[in-house]
């Protein structure tokens, strides 16, 4: 396949992280920031290490941040290609690893929990 | 009818005089019911036959007299006056070389466009004796929308992404792509997939939609190329279970 | 007569500037900036729930406060400008077809945004328990 573009791996994870980020990413900060305040036992220690102890909440919660996070990346990328910023590999060689590092601290947390 | 003034300010650019282009303002008294093409016409019928625009059909057929009005590309045929205050300023289509005045230069299009191999790629050539390709109703819908594109160009003037890579194919080329890819009477997909699905093709662009916006036959390229960068991805991804064989 | 096309110089970096189309476009493309700040915000907290109940008890106190609340309720607004923008092209990139007949793009936009709110209510359910 004769010059055909890899930007399907990036943009498969940017789409699908956007579907999660529509869906969950209001209703994510909702709940970490006026609901908590409203409901303070809802982030209390004993809540959230319960919750994210349980091994199918890990694995839900490593999709859902993970591929936000590469969603905010590759979309950073095109935006600072859109504000003139025309250095695009140098851009993509930040903004991947950035989100590829956050990925991974993200399962090491999450085992650690 | 009552004639209504209009103050007419046009870009004018002629390569052996000017070094770069400037507006001119014609008052010409218009029909109500005139689109802004009358009005050109009438300039150079009446006032000014050294001003030079691209027409044909006056019915929003053929696609030649796409410009800039009050900043929006647009059929110069199918805008009427009575939408617009007395003052009206007509350029030729932005993201295009000017040859002079209002007419662009398309070479760039023209070739980007036949790179999408734009025509049908049949299965096996069909004889003459052996009649017409038979399409159902529902086949002939699945790829209708795309087909109804005149070539205006109103969708390069309207995309960022042309303005800003050369080398993108552009919303009009890549949504006849993603038609003939449509027809039931076509195997040339992968064919086009060479350019449709390189870095220049849909990938250059990032869905700012104005290319739908503008498009007056509603073709709706913004469609058609997220569509596209769907199946591309979901062929990059099958092509590596499969071994890379299509 | 000689040919001397003229190139029209464009901004590479306040092209946006000149249409409200483009403008809408680049709001909707900042939202990744916040989401992103967000996630790193999550990523943070995961590490601070596994050394243990005070550095939690330090980071709900952090992202409580009155600077991480305002921090929060701007990617909140900027969260919902991606969700609005991603449902209304929804039926562009996938559209559908039932029977033969293409479903309208208003009834997917809408069978979006009703998921959109089971979902959330499920969430903001299972988060009260």
């Amino acid at each position: 396949m004769p010059g055909r573009s890899h930007k399907p791996i990036v943009w498969g994870l940017f789409a699908g992280g956007g579907t999660v980020a529509a869906f969950l990413a209001p209703v994510m900060i909702l709940v970490t920031s006026l609901f908590a305040l409203a409901v303070p036992s809802a982030l209390s220690y004993e809540t959230m290490s319960a919750f994210a102890g349980n091994w199918l909440i890990k694995l839900i919660l490593f999709g859902v941040i993970g591929l936000q996070l590469w969603h905010a990346a590759h979309r950073l990328r095109i935006t600072a290609h859109d504000f003139g910023v025309r250095a695009d590999t140098a851009v993509s060689w930040i903004v991947y690893p950035v989100a590829g590092v956050l990925t991974i601290l993200t399962a090491l947390f999450l085992l650690m929990i | 009818m009552a004639e209504r003034k209009m103050q007419v300010e046009v870009l004018r650019y002629d390569p052996d005089r000017d070094t770069e282009p400037r507006y001119q303002t014609y008052e010409v008294g218009c029909d109500p019911d005139w689109v802004v093409l009358d009005a050109l016409t009438k300039i150079k019928d009446e006032i000014d036959d050294s001003l030079s625009f691209r027409w044909s059909c006056h019915m929003a057929v053929c696609g030649s007299c796409g410009m800039t009005v009050n900043g929006e590309p647009v059929l110069s045929c199918k805008t009427f006056i009575r939408d617009f205050p007395d003052k009206i300023k007509v350029e030729p289509l932005d993201n295009f070389p000017i040859e002079r005045d209002l007419v662009v230069v398309m070479d760039d299009f023209i070739e980007k466009f036949e790179a999408v191999k734009p025509y049908i790629i049949p299965k096996e050539p069909r004889s003459i004796e052996q009649g017409t390709y038979l399409q159902t109703p529902a086949q002939l819908k699945a790829y209708k929308q795309y087909s109804m594109c005149i070539n205006c160009l109103c969708c390069y003037a309207a995309c960022p992404q042309v303005a800003l890579n050369d080398d993108f194919i552009g919303p009009a080329a890549l949504a006849l792509a993603h038609r003939y890819n449509l027809d039931t009477r076509d195997v040339g997909r992968s064919a086009r997939e060479d350019v449709v699905a390189a870095h220049e093709g849909v990938w250059e662009c990032s869905f700012v939609g104005a290319c739908s916006q503008v498009c007056p036959k509603d073709v709706d390229p913004a469609a058609a190329i997220q569509q596209s960068k769907i199946a591309s991805t979901t062929d990059y991804f099958t092509s590596f279970i499969t071994g890379g064989s299509k | 007569m000689s040919r001397r096309p003229y190139n029209r110089p464009v901004s590479k970096s306040k092209w946006w500037t000149t249409q409200l189309r483009y403008q809408h476009y680049m709001l909707r493309e900042v939202t990744c900036i916040f989401i992103g700040a967000y996630m790193a915000m999550l990523v943070w907290g995961l590490m601070r729930l596994s050394q243990g109940p005070e550095a939690w008890e330090a980071y709900v106190a952090g992202i409580l406060s009155p600077i991480g609340i305002i921090f929060q309720l701007i990617c909140l607004g900027f969260a919902l400008v991606n969700t609005i923008s991603w449902f209304n092209v929804t039926p562009k990139a996938m559209p559908l077809v039932v029977g033969g007949e293409r479903v309208p793009g208003r009834t997917i936009v809408v069978a979006h945004y009703a998921v959109w709110g089971v979902v959330s209510v499920f969430v903001l359910a299972i988060a009260g328990l």
